[in-house]
């Protein structure tokens, strides 16, 4: 077995990986200046900076761009340690297919150990993974791990950088180095001397890198830990920035495609003769299923109109395959009947839990489900490939370049090396950018056209249509009070896929283990001191293409474990958020967010009354993802005719240190709606192998009408970074729904939320 | 051929007469500001003004347009989209930003027949463009950031 594909096994074996930056180097990632290119007057001193002779700061970004401004975040690590001027710095993205690009801290992050095992086992473990992803990684966007995993490497580059210019200068004038400054991209001597970063750029790049130098202290930060509006703001105002379907090249050609409407499906025989008497119009081909994609048909031609029409006249026979059989409702029958049987694998024991509830005063039980759902990112499904002369040049919106780039190459027979990725802003990502079938179906496509650069968009109906669904899940509960309404014990078993098997399978074509963390995070994980506990998960193998989604299993188990929570409080006669603080004894970080949303959201006063005829309620919600704890209190109104609505959200987030605030609260708010969508409206369900949903019109996304107030506070911290975009979602479910039960008794275990039936 | 205005200034183009105006600007013009999104009118990403009016592009046919003044994000300019724009990089608004042009479009349009919207006329004007990154809350407040920004004596024009 080849040392990677060991690796892989490995990985997939063990859920996914990431490691604390904390037991790794940071410097081993800096790299030197040779794998960056170069413009006119440009100097790479290393990996991650480039410095103008005209004092452009550029910094190399590992990470796209999808909304979360990662790329002002990581530029702000940077630019802070260099001393840089703000107003001087650029970014561009990094070359794909470096080690030192690759993320180390997500794939840590998907061991499955409970965060508060600190162990032998796991901090072996986590120190093995890091190692390993340090060479055989990918260079992803995901696990809201990006400044985790930068958070030391930026400032190092920058760091190092500085101290080269402050050589370069004390060099040139004969003065000794500590008695230079640095400050807005400018160095300068008391004797008066004074020069710019594009000045001294040519003199640094003659000394040799250095990795040693110091970093700042929080208190010497100019630009980490303050609100940074975005960098490219304006860019995206005026239409000018370039996502993946604005890019426009030389003869560039334009391909629509129809794929099977059976997920999995091919094409068993087509009539192109009526689409190709259509105007524009230049070949018809049938491409097959790629990275766990549908088969169907292409058809490319002069415009996106034009491909757009011809593509609905090519007559297609459709061979359905297995999945023509399989509906959603057929698929929660599965997953419940699985837990009429199965206890699953258990990610979380602690005593004798079957034993405490048996001896319980009081016992509650409830079933929990959650359906699949799609991305619908606003940006439709596209892709840009140029094949000619045996090498590729790829324009794509992905969160994977490295494995989009290994995915070209053999759709193309051609090696890895021989592909250019060029990675675009993502408008949106949401996890459905992870995969990578649309990038080797345009690959094909481009095959196809001989040399002409052709832009493949998908329809939004292709999009909803042929999406990897967050899995849908099943989720029971008991739990056991003593007679004072003290909880004894808990007890949860969930059934549903492994996202992490089914993605290992689609990029690596091999098969995973029997545990994936993220079939039960959000479930095993939570910081609660049970006296006896077990959770547990089955994974059930179903045909439904199932992919990460943002939160991934926390946005569903959030929505259990915490309704389940309210539930048991309210069967102990117990007020929610003193029932959850007395489980917290030992975890005073989360008591400290929970007591802190209750103060902010005026949890000791009654909510005020709604008009006549309404009723109002208040509920809360504690969850821990992706490193963060977030705490939110969710405000309801629910009129005569049973039509809900939010009304306003309060959201603590403890996500360490805070390295811009100004984006941490854009992603509270973009979670909290995010959610919300879910939590309203958002069900992907299917039919005989068949999608129903299609469009905005009936896969619906929140609009502004239905946006509660949200309110953002954010704790003050010193610890290392954690995880921003993800965590602040899976509280948003139940802390709704527990809002609606105060509000009207009704307890709802199903999402999305529905007060009466459609 | 069809002539057009577009953006103050006569632009000729050769699409056939059924083609949404949004593929015009964006598969014959390669003005990309102007976005896809959905195909039925349901998302707003591909919002342009037809004689200052906010029209969902993706199902404006080339034949509908005839003699009236197309403007796109590209082209957007004046006291009320500098307001817009203001607000909008103060309030730091944007995310992914896809659906953005599509939203100033909207701004724009509302602002200038209702001079000082309320949140309930603001919601009901911007309800019809999406954004999956949950730009809402700042939208709201950026347009009306905007409204008081420029002060009362722009409103409406004739």
């Amino acid at each position: 077995m080849k040392r990677r594909t060991f690796v892989l096994r490995l990985v997939a074996a063990t859920g996914a990986l990431a490691v604390g930056w904390t037991f790794f180097p940071p410097r081993r990632r800096m790299g030197d200046g040779s794998r960056i290119s170069e413009g006119p007057g440009e100097t790479a001193l290393n990996g991650w900076v480039k410095i103008g002779t005209d004092n452009t700061v550029t910094v190399i970004m590992s990470k796209s761009e999808m909304g979360q401004g990662i790329h002002t975040t990581l530029a702000m690590l940077l630019a802070d340690e260099l001393d840089a001027d703000w107003s001087q710095v650029r970014v561009e993205m990094a070359p794909v297919g470096d080690p030192i690009y690759n993320n180390i801290a997500t794939v840590v992050d998907g061991l499955p150990f409970h965060p508060d095992d600190h162990g032998l086992i796991q901090r072996t473990t986590a120190w093995l993974t890091a190692k390993t992803m340090r060479e055989a990684g990918v260079m992803i966007t995901g696990g809201s791990s990006s400044v985790k995993d930068l958070w030391l490497p930026m400032r190092q580059a920058g760091a190092s950088t500085r101290a080269l210019l402050v050589s370069a200068a004390a060099a040139t004038w004969k003065v000794p180095e500590s008695t230079i400054t640095v400050a807005g991209g400018v160095l300068s001597h008391a004797n008066g001397l004074r020069a710019t970063f594009g000045q001294l750029i040519t003199e640094a790049s003659t000394l040799t890198l250095r990795s040693d130098a110091p970093l700042k202290s929080a208190a010497q930060f100019t630009l980490i830990g303050k609100p940074m509006r975005r960098l490219e703001s304006a860019a995206k105002q005026r239409g000018t920035a370039t996502f993946g379907i604005d890019v426009v090249l030389p003869g560039m050609q334009y391909a629509s495609v129809v794929m099977c409407p059976v997920l999995g499906g091919t094409v068993a025989s087509m009539d192109t003769a009526a689409a190709r008497l259509l105007p524009g119009v230049k070949q018809v081909v049938a491409i097959d299923g790629h990275n766990g994609g549908t088969g169907g048909v292409a058809v490319i031609a002069d415009t996106p109109w034009h491909a757009m029409k011809a593509a609905k006249s090519v007559k297609v026979a459709w061979s359905n395959g297995a999945m023509a059989t399989v509906s959603s409702e057929s698929v929660m029958r599965t997953l419940a009947s699985t837990l009429d049987t199965e206890r699953g694998h258990a990610y979380l024991t602690r005593g004798n839990v079957d034993d405490a509830l048996a001896a319980a005063a009081k016992q509650v039980t409830a079933e929990y489900r959650a359906p699949f759902l799609a991305h619908a990112t606003m940006e439709p499904i596209n892709c840009t490939v140029q094949f000619a002369d045996g090498r590729a040049t790829v324009w794509a919106s992905t969160q994977v370049p490295g494995l989009a780039r290994r995915a070209v190459a053999k759709v193309l027979g051609i090696a890895s090396d021989q592909v250019t990725m060029h990675v675009q802003l993502l408008g949106g990502g949401f996890g459905r950018r992870l995969d990578i079938d649309y990038i080797a179906q345009a690959a094909a496509i481009a095959q196809a056209a001989q040399g002409e650069p052709v832009q493949t968009i998908w329809s939004r109906e292709e999009d909803i249509r042929h999406d990897f669904y967050r899995p849908a899940c099943v989720s029971r509960f008991s739990a056991g009070l003593d007679a004072s309404g003290k909880l004894l014990a808990w007890r949860n078993v969930s059934a549903g896929q492994s996202v992490v098997a089914a993605t290992i399978g689609r990029y690596f074509g091999l098969p995973a283990g029997p545990i994936d963390k993220t079939t039960s995070e959000g479930s095993f994980d939570q910081p609660y001191e049970y006296p006896a506990v077990r959770v547990g998960h089955a994974i059930v193998e179903l045909l439904v293409p199932t992919g990460f989604w943002r939160a991934v299993g926390h946005s569903h188990h959030g929505f259990f474990t915490e309704s389940f929570m309210d539930e048991v409080a309210v069967a102990a006669k117990s007020d929610p958020i003193a029932f959850r603080l007395a489980l917290l004894a030992k975890h005073p970080r989360h008591a400290r967010v929970l007591t802190r949303v209750a103060e902010l959201a005026g949890w000791a006063s009654p909510l005020d009354a709604g008009v006549e005829g309404t009723r109002r309620g208040r509920g809360v919600a504690l969850h821990e993802s992706f490193g963060s704890v977030v705490a939110q209190v969710a405000e309801v109104t629910i009129a005569a005719d049973n039509t809900l609505r939010v009304d306003r959200v309060v959201c603590v987030i403890d996500c360490g240190f805070p390295v811009n605030p100004n984006m941490i609260q854009q992603q509270v708010e973009s979670a909290v709606v995010f959610g919300l969508s879910a939590a309203l409206h958002g069900e992907i369900t299917i039919t005989d192998g068949r999608v129903t949903q299609g469009n905005f019109n009936d896969y619906r996304p929140l609009r502004m009408s239905e946006c509660p107030a949200i309110v953002v506070d954010i704790i003050p911290s010193v610890e290392h970074p954690e995880g921003v975009g993800e965590p602040p979602l899976p509280p948003i479910a139940p802390a709704v729904a527990n809002a609606i039960f105060a509000a009207t008794g009704t307890r709802l275990r199903s999402l999305p939320l529905r007060l009466s039936e459609r | 051929m069809t002539t057009i205005q577009l953006n103050g200034r006569p632009v000729d183009v050769s699409a056939e007469a059924d083609t949404p105006l949004l593929w015009v600007l964006r598969g014959e013009l390669h003005l990309t500001g102007t976005k896809f999104g959905c195909g039925i009118a349901a998302c707003g990403a591909c919002t342009i003004h037809l004689d200052g009016q906010a029209v969902r592009s993706c199902v404006t046919p080339l034949s509908a347009v005839g003699t009236r003044a197309v403007t796109t994000i590209e082209g957007l300019s004046g006291p009320d989209a500098d307001a817009l724009h203001g607000a909008w990089t103060n309030l730091d608004v944007v995310q992914c930003g896809y659906c953005q042009p599509g939203q100033l479009m909207s701004a724009w349009a509302l602002i200038r027949a209702n001079a000082e919207p309320t949140d309930l006329e603001i919601d009901a004007a911007m309800s019809g463009n999406l954004c999956r990154c949950g730009t809402y809350p700042r939208v709201r407040l950026a347009v009306r950031q905007a409204t008081m920004s420029r002060g009362p004596s722009s409103g409406p024009t004739p």
